[in-house]
């Protein structure tokens, strides 16, 4: 490189280096009334493009040696189907599609309670030295394995103990996933026709598309998808209209518990219907309108960059929060997962995308790069949620049992705290926005798609705010849906896998009663969480969002540490650093947010004490019998969720004493097993694709 | 030049959606397994084929 190119290279890194560090600190210094999005904006870009550039090539060069002349499984094994070497942007793109979900979207929403500044560092600190990390070297490291799954590197790499803990860890955060995910589209549909009608016509647009995609136009999704979403925007808009006559809306106004039975009715149905009618269809729909919308709203907030009027840290910070209790450390790290630090990711990076590299050297832009979209994408969901009036932002996200179930009560306790808010305003925003109620929406769906709909309304046409929310409404659900359904099946299958060993016909997934039954316990324990968190007076996600950024974070630790023997045993141990340090970080914050779960005396935190005060009222005989009947059922639930707890806790303890332990071995010479790594085969495809 | 451009774009486009899925299949059938004597499988089939494995296994993320 010549010398005045790479000093003006050099001047401009140290520009977006300056411009990064201005950015972070004047967000964080920050004192006023409301401080302008764009400064996120640049801090994230800044903080990204510095990560990108030096951190993941120092990974990429020094630590993982990423080798472009060996040939990758794509090119080894390629059969045209799974294995198949395929142009970096398309795998880019199908990565990304499948890791960015819901929750980059929910878990910065309900942060924001602690004001802006703690989710907002977490979420860029913590994907640039966790997540990013953590699915770059998994991806790599699976790609050097044939592809294998993670499960399957644990067991190798750690032994059986490791491969179990990993099994238990997807199988019961899929549960819960599935559980809290279905909680958030329910309390976005509670009493609301518009919402309900709209996402119940997704099912049968989506059919259509599955038909007209296998039988009409077999295999032309493009068009099947470009049919399927103009029909959900004319959903939407029926929606509306369907609003406003009387005899119909009766039809789809449902308490939340009611709605929890169609949603697990529909879970089940959907689980023993073939895929291409429903599930493959409309996963491409989500997809579409995934991508569509995040980069509609990435365009809005640029363009407008709206004032962000959450202070940036509220006096939530010492636990009290009203939409879920328990400090800001280490709760913070828990509540976002996805953003900063998920693990569900690791099971995307290997297995699936490995087996599409088609070098060794696209595994940086894939796992490094992929997650940090994703982490921008819950920088938008931070910003979208504090453009609200922290008033409004409290109302809509505060459950009744917590503020008081009248509108007047429970202004004048979000008031109290400094949050002005009146009925008259929410009642205004909730007219302005089609619905009968904005109060009690936990869950992070509704607010996000009030913040989403005041900023396209301002950007691509006022006066449509009703629609833009209930497209939000309908785009979150679309996909919330789809991972309800595909991760029913996933469970499914592993269950079947596991039954199949006791009894031979469970393992066949063509046995249909096999099927059913397998199927039927899969949806039987998520629907059990949902329903139980309709019923909770605190809004069930105060319980059970932490249980699932528990659950992620744990699954975290197992890649963190599979990745973290891998990088002893091939003698890389002075830079193990690089995944032990977020792993220390993840599995410190996690262990603690478990014990405070476990053993906080705080009712709003900790579970034993809770069904410990339950079972006290019960036992006084002061309640009334219909409440006393509630009131077991929810006991019985927090021990539930504490079981959970502890064994989290005690897998993911195992998982890292195991890492340990093999780290010990290796490094003391002891016997350990091997490294799995394939052998290297030298790439025939460098020549042919003359690469950049 | 422009049409070029377009044509480019549109090919990216139907590579990422899997639009081209069965001609790529029909191109990898034909060089590996042209000479085996078999009969490729028909668009409906192979379309069939893929959504089910592509369903079979851990897809889609929170």
């Amino acid at each position: 490189m010549d010398q005045p190119k790479s000093i003006v290279k050099l001047l401009i890194w140290i520009g977006v280096a300056a411009a990064g560090a201005a950015a972070v600190g004047g967000i964080a210094l920050h004192r006023g009334e409301s401080i302008n999005s764009v400064w996120f904006v640049t801090a994230a870009v800044c903080v990204y493009a510095l990560a990108y550039r030096f951190y993941s090539a120092f990974i990429a060069a020094k630590v993982l040696v990423l080798d472009p002349s060996r040939a990758t499984p794509a090119e080894r094994f390629n059969d045209g189907r799974d294995y198949m070497p395929t142009n970096k942007w398309v795998v880019f793109g199908h990565h990304f599609a499948a890791i960015a979900g819901p929750g980059p979207l929910v878990g910065p929403t309900l942060a924001a309670q602690f004001g802006y500044l703690p989710g907002t560092l977490w979420i860029l600190i913590g994907a640039v030295f966790g997540g990013c990390v953590q699915d770059f070297v998994t991806l790599f490291f699976s790609t050097r394995r044939n592809g294998r799954s993670l499960g399957q590197m644990a067991r190798d790499e750690l032994g059986p103990v490791g491969g179990v803990a990993a099994i238990i860890g997807v199988m019961l955060i899929m549960i819960i996933l599935i559980a809290v995910l279905g909680l958030v589209v329910v309390n976005a549909m509670k009493h609301s026709p518009w919402a309900t009608s709209t996402i119940a016509a997704t099912i049968p647009i989506a059919i259509l598309v599955g038909l007209y995609m296998r039988n009409l136009r077999p295999g032309r999704v493009l068009e099947g998808t470009l049919i399927g979403v103009t029909l959900l925007i004319l959903a939407v808009a029926g929606g509306g209209w369907l609003d406003h006559q009387e005899g119909l809306r009766t039809w789809f106004d449902f308490e939340g518990p009611q709605l929890a039975v169609l949603v697990i009715l529909y879970g089940f149905t959907a689980a023993v219907l073939p895929v291409w009618l429903l599930l493959a269809p409309r996963d491409y729909l989500s997809t579409f309108m995934k991508l569509g919308t995040m980069a509609l709203l990435a365009v809005a907030i640029v363009i407008l960059h709206p004032e962000v009027k959450m202070p940036a840290l509220t006096q939530f910070t010492d636990g009290t929060g009203p939409i879920f209790g328990g400090k800001l450390f280490p709760f913070v790290f828990i509540v976002i997962a996805c953003g900063a630090i998920s693990g569900f990711h690791s099971l995307i990076s290997s297995g699936t995308t490995p087996k599409l590299l088609s070098n060794e050297r696209d595994a940086r832009m894939i796992g490094y790069g992929g997650m940090i979209l994703e982490s921008f994408v819950a920088i938008m969901a931070m910003i979208a949620a504090c453009v609200l009036d922290p008033g409004v932002f409290f109302a809509i996200n505060s459950p009744a049992g917590i503020v008081g179930g009248a509108a007047a009560e429970a202004v004048a306790t979000i008031s109290s705290w400094g949050f002005p808010v009146t009925v008259d305003q929410m009642n205004q925003l909730a007219h302005a926005m089609g619905e009968a109620t904005l109060f009690a929406r936990t869950g992070g769906a509704p607010s996000l798609a009030v913040g989403m709909a005041s900023i396209f309304s301002t950007a691509f046409g006022a006066g449509l705010l009703a629609m833009w929310y209930h497209f939000a409404i309908m785009f979150e659900a679309l996909f919330i849906l789809t991972t309800l359904d595909a991760g029913t099946r996933v469970a499914r299958f592993m269950l079947q896998d596991m039954l199949g060993n006791i009894y031979k016909p469970l393992g066949r997934t063509s046995w249909y009663p096999g099927v059913i039954a397998t199927s039927a316990v899969v949806v039987a324990a998520w629907g059990y969480f949902l329903y139980m968190g309709t019923i909770d007076p605190l809004g069930g996600i105060n319980s059970l969002w932490p249980l699932f950024g528990i659950s992620n974070q744990m699954l975290a630790a197992i890649a963190l540490c599979v990745a973290t023997t891998i990088l002893v045993k091939s003698g890389k141990a002075r830079y193990v650093w690089v995944t032990a340090l977020p792993l220390s970080w993840l599995v410190t914050m996690t262990s603690w947010a478990a014990l405070e779960k476990l053993f906080s005396p705080e009712l709003r935190v900790g579970f034993i004490a809770k069904a410990n005060a339950l079972s006290a009222q019960l036992a006084s005989g002061a309640l009334p019998p219909e409440k006393a009947a509630i009131t077991q059922q929810l006991i019985f639930n927090i021990r539930v969720d504490a079981v959970l707890t502890i064994v989290f806790l005690v897998t993911t303890w195992v998982l890292v004493l195991d890492t340990l332990r093999i780290s010990y071995r290796v490094v003391s010479g002891r016997k350990h097993p091997p490294l799995s790594e394939a052998p290297h085969v030298p790439t025939q495809l460098a020549q042919e694709w003359m690469r950049d | 030049m422009a049409r070029t451009t377009i044509k480019k774009i549109w090919q990216g486009i139907r590579h990422l959606t899997g639009e081209d899925g069965y001609e790529r299949y029909l191109a990898h059938w034909r060089e590996k397994h042209g000479d085996e004597g078999g009969v490729p499988l028909d668009r409906k089939a192979f379309f069939k084929q893929q959504q089910e494995r592509k369903w079979n296994g851990i897809k889609r993320c929170c």
